[in-house]
């Protein structure tokens, strides 16, 4: 992230994409939002990352904020868009307030390991509930956005893609803030050597659990848009290879930038999407042809396309995911 | 990797992302009726279901456009429209497939999509189509939930739902006096598992009152190796072991567990079997009581429509066809019929999709597993006769033959309208029709 | 009694093969630190090339104990080919990055691995059925077990017991403890890393593939084999400990009798029972059961 761009220049940026959805074809606005949504959890994953931290068990919280916001719509009838998002955000966030402690003393692989094993065991459960449709999950009623609801697909899908850039976009900001800041230093700092931390007085723990709990907020409220977006929810939301996706989006976008989160994400879907479409039959060799060309020709993630400044403001840079090591200031 | 290659790079999203706004221009499709197919082409359900009912619809859809088959489907296409395909894989989960059944209406601009071998995918897209106000023809999942749950006007499944698999197998070990005093299962933890086990055992307890229950067993779905399992059921040694499960898991099932005696143990009973015959040959024990969730296959009645299907395709792929091909046909020469309605009325012009849709509510049609009826949700649901057999090997032709074959017709296996499918067994399958 | 006895030998029978894939797996951890998620492509690749072999065997009239010794030489030298050619070719360029990234890496070629399988064996299910039935049957504890089930338990013990001594005992295998203890110092001993890394990824690759031939005769081969196969042998390594054969072969065990005993005395919890093991594995010795404790610097 260059430090040029302004915040207000950030919010302008936001609602320039926000407006340009209104040119869009309409296939387009629900794919923009499902990129959006997956952009949303990446970028959680992004700061868990700043920690020297990889969750490959965000679909725990994702389907988390998914199931809670369903479960709350179907029973109370609570459609409202705006609503559905805080509650996928709550649900993240207070199962990531309890998860996020008991797990912030390992590190690494093990970290890696453990998050995949607990979102595996909700996915288990999740299967086995009969109630909530067991593998093949239950729908769920169009969402609406402030009493006005919406007739028209386009409108709807328009409505979702604006939300869903708005409040993707403002995490991204805050994100941004987030990483100049002091405590967003010391996450860095973590990911460095978590015993020095410890010795200048500070909790590495804390720390790794508030990142823990910010990525949750992320995922639960990710959850909600993929529920509104396709009005269907199934335990695959909790498997380990949605999970994989999500840190596959982290990874593709690099550590240049937070748009590029988005960008990645974009690309992702619609690399997928087109494949299947005209390769039907060897689409995943598409896909997989697509990640290694990406990781091989832009080390840097997608980002490093359009930010040329890297060397000199590593420091500040989102991620850890692809600095080599030893290289880092 | 400095300049040049982001260059080379952006360049290159650049044009993918150009191509792919150039490429969503709706193409004018003016002389043809342009057909999204969904099935699988990767993953678990691909050899069993997906590849057959792809290419049941390359044999169908291309002897429609040549006009080639049998009455009443001999005009050219859908009422002298070219069927033009766009076929799409199904693996990857609902999410995947919500987007791209959207892709499919809004980029691709289709007519009609059709497929679906999921159940999950079934429940996840119907809503997004009604929503879409485009038509949807669903045409083999299995869960009764679709149109239990939920009420829809652009969504259609023209095969039955999967009670009357559950409930043609309990009938038919009835009528030949299959002793079963006592049951065991073993179905795959998932929904299709699950429902299957229920609507089974649900049966059962119908006709067969005194039925217990014995080891009741859901492995992981794609477990592959079921040593274990084979273990508890051989030691229960039950009368009867039932099974939903189907591809490679029940080939894997069959293969393992016929040298460790549980054949001769226990009456096997398979609810989705006929797509595993061709390539399983002598490993299927003799006796096993099957069905094909129809009147597919070897347990198809002879008629001009079966045997264009079944010749042709088995002409087209080296192997006859199987449940999957049957229902993918019944589907589209469904749909041909409505079409056709629909432009009987219209003038010839090609129909609206509210046009479609009209015609299809409620419509019958001849298909090569029997007659298609839309009886339930309101036009919307079909129901269909379906057959059950014994498996027999036939070492001069080299293939599992079909034996003791029995037929049910439509009402006798499927719920009478605005029933659910598990109230309906529980009470006694009230106002069967089985003549 | 028979009833335990009956878990116990389901249990071993499942471990046997499990343990060969999480040997491959932990193998390659060990000295490459990268978590190998084709590991599972490998399995299958050699579960195909085992069935082709005994059909071509079959085909030419020979006996199946041929296609057996056929099945296993030919996907010896094929996956230990591919695995060479996957690390030099490809791998090799990513050395350096970070461990996530290599591990998308691994998943990219899992991916690609997925179709590359389907284009050269199709969709249509493939079997290698005769030498399942090379052993014939026996009869224990009321129960019938096939020949061939059995004596999976003493080849993996075997295949165990030659890598633990290829790499306790021998020279080669020193220098590949070596570099899984501390890769630096080894480079400073004058260690060829690379040719290290080649090796231990061609062997895993190639135990991966032995594991799948090895159960090839009981199943049939069809697309989708591998995802499964990934995130087991993933819970015993993590289990057992990454890196340790003791662990892979404890880890396999405990998630063979975890599994034969769920089946047995509580057929609700067999979902659960692998990843709540993990869980706890992971909570309580997160270096998992046979690790040993590094020095770290600070």
């Amino acid at each position: 992230m260059r430090k040029s761009l302004h915040p207000v220049v950030m919010i302008a940026l936001v609602a320039a994409v926000t407006l340009a959805g209104r040119a869009l074809p309409t296939w387009t606005l629900s794919l923009a939002t499902i990129a959006a949504s997956n952009a949303l959890i990446a970028l959680g994953i992004v700061v868990l990352a700043r920690t020297g931290n990889v969750s490959f068990g965000q679909g725990l919280f994702f389907a988390a904020g998914g199931y809670g916001v369903a479960l709350i719509a179907n029973a109370w009838g609570l459609t409202d868009a705006v609503a559905q998002v805080i509650v996928g955000a709550l649900c993240g966030g207070l199962l990531g307030l309890v998860v996020g402690p008991l797990i912030a003393r390992y590190s690494g692989i093990f970290f890696g390991m453990l998050t995949l094993a607990l979102s595996m065991v909700f996915y288990g459960a999740l299967v086995k509930s009969t109630a909530l449709g067991g593998s093949d999950g239950f729908n769920v009623g169009r969402p609406s956005l402030f009493g006005m609801s919406f007739t028209d697909p386009r409108e709807a899908d328009y409505m979702l893609y604006a939300i869903s850039v708005i409040v993707t976009g403002f995490a991204g900001i805050a994100a941004t803030i987030l990483f100049r800041s002091e405590f967003g230093l010391a996450s860095l700092a973590v990911r460095e050597n978590n015993l020095r931390v410890e010795y200048l007085g500070l909790s590495a723990n804390r720390i790794i659990s508030i990142n823990f709990l910010i990525a949750a907020i992320f995922a639960g409220a990710s959850g909600a848009f993929a529920l509104m977006a396709q009005r269907h929810i199934d335990p695959q939301f909790a498997y380990w290879t949605t999970s994989g996706e999500f840190v596959f989006v982290a990874v593709l976008a690099g550590n240049q930038s937070v748009a590029a989160v988005f960008v990645a994400s974009m690309a992702l879907e619609l690399v997928r999407s087109f494949s299947n479409l005209y390769l039907p039959n060897t689409w995943q060799l598409v896909l997989g042809v697509f990640l290694l060309g990406v990781i091989l020709f832009l080390p840097r993630g997608i980002g490093s396309l359009w930010i040329r400044d890297r060397r000199k403001r590593r420091i500040s840079t989102t991620a850890h995911l692809t600095v080599e090591r030893g290289a880092a200031p | 990797m400095d300049r040049s290659w982001r260059t080379i790079c952006a360049v290159l999203l650049a044009s993918i992302a150009t191509s792919s706004f150039t490429l969503a221009a709706p193409a004018s499709a003016q002389e043809t009726f342009k057909l999204g197919i969904v099935t699988f082409l990767s993953g678990p359900a691909a050899d069993s279901f997906g590849v057959p009912a792809r290419n049941g619809a390359q044999f169908v859809i291309d002897q429609l456009n040549k006009g080639a088959a049998p009455s009443p489907y001999e005009k050219v296409g859908f009422g002298g429209l070219k069927i033009e395909p766009v076929i799409i894989d199904e693996n990857g989960g609902a999410t995947k497939q919500v987007q791209e059944l959207r892709n499919l209406y809004q980029r691709d601009s289709v007519d009609v999509v059709l497929g679906y071998i999921s159940s999950g995918d079934c429940l996840a897209v119907a809503p997004i189509a009604e929503e879409l106000k485009k038509m949807l023809v669903l045409m083999d999942c299995g869960t009764p939930r679709i149109f239990e749950e939920a009420k829809y006007n652009y969504v259609f499944r023209t095969a039955a739902h999967a009670t009357m698999d559950n409930v043609g197998l309990v009938r038919y070990m009835k009528a030949k006096n299959v002793k079963m005093e006592t049951l065991s299962a073993i179905n795959q933890d998932y929904a299709w598992g699950q429902d299957s086990r229920a609507d089974f055992v649900a049966a059962a307890q119908q006709l067969y009152p005194n039925v217990k229950v014995q080891t009741d067993l859901l492995p992981k779905f794609g477990a592959g190796q079921y040593g274990t399992e084979i273990s508890a059921l051989v030691g229960a040694g039950s009368d009867v072991v039932y099974s939903s499960l189907w591809g490679g898991d029940l080939q894997a099932f069959v293969l393992q567990s016929a040298p460790r005696g549980l054949p001769k143990r226990s009456q096997l009973v398979f609810s989705a079997a006929d797509h595993v015959l061709p390539p399983l040959g002598d490993k299927m024990p003799d006796g096993t009581i099957i069905g094909a969730r129809g009147a597919y296959g070897l347990m198809s009645q002879k008629s001009p429509l079966n045997d264009w299907l079944f010749k042709g395709y088995e002409a087209a792929n080296g192997v006859y066809p199987v449940q999957a091909a049957y229902r993918i046909a019944q589907s589209i020469l469904g749909l041909k019929a409505a079409a056709e309605k629909a432009m009987s009325k219209n003038g010839g012009r090609k129909p609206s999709t509210d046009e479609m849709v009209a015609a299809m509510t409620g419509l019958e049609w001849p298909s090569p597993g029997g007659l298609i009826q839309m009886k339930l949700a309101d036009g919307h649901q079909a129901i269909q006769p379906i057959a059950i057999s014994r498996t027999k090997y036939n070492p001069d032709l080299k293939r599992v033959d079909l034996v003791d074959i029995q037929y049910f017709a439509a009402e006798c296996v499927n719920p009478p309208p605005g029933v659910k499918s598990i109230d309906w067994i529980k009470g006694g399958m009230q106002g069967a029709k089985c003549n | 009694m028979n009833f335990f006895l009956t878990i116990i030998l389901d249990g071993l029978i499942q471990a046997s093969w499990l343990f060969i894939v999480a040997l491959g797996l932990t193998l390659v951890f060990g000295v490459l630190k990268i978590l190998n998620i084709a590991h599972g492509s490998f399995y299958a690749l050699g579960a195909y090339i085992a069935a082709t072999a005994v059909t071509m065997v079959a085909a030419r009239g020979l006996p199946p104990s041929v296609g057996f010794v056929a099945m296993l030489l030919s996907v010896v030298l094929i996956a230990s080919a591919i695995g060479l050619l996957l690390e030099r070719g490809l791998l090799k360029m990513f050395y350096g990055r970070d461990e996530v990234v290599l591990l998308l890496v691994t998943y990219a070629v899992f991916l690609i691995l997925e179709d590359v399988t389907k284009l050269i064996w199709g969709v249509n299910p493939i079997y290698a059925t005769q030498p399942y039935e090379l052993f014939g049957n026996l009869e224990f504890a009321g129960l019938y077990y096939v020949g061939y089930d059995l004596v999976l338990i003493p080849i993996s013990a075997v295949v165990g017991f030659a890598i633990w001594f290829g790499l306790n005992r021998t020279v080669i295998g020193k220098i590949v403890l070596a570099v899984i203890h501390n890769e630096e110092m080894s480079v400073s001993m004058g260690v060829r890393v690379n040719r290290v890394y080649a090796i231990a990824f061609a062997f895993g690759a190639l135990l991966a593939a032995l594991a799948g031939a090895l159960t090839a005769p009981k199943i049939s081969m069809q697309p989708g084999l591998s995802s499964d196969v990934i995130i087991l042998s993933f819970a015993i390594v993590v289990i057992g400990g990454l890196g340790s054969v003791e662990g892979a072969a404890i880890g396999a065990i405990l998630v063979g009798l975890a599994r034969a005993a769920s089946v047995h005395l509580m057929p609700q919890a067999e979902l659960f029972m692998i990843y709540l093991i993990m869980a706890a594995v992971l909570m309580f010795r997160p270096e998992g059961l046979f690790k040993r404790e590094t020095a770290r610097r600070i």
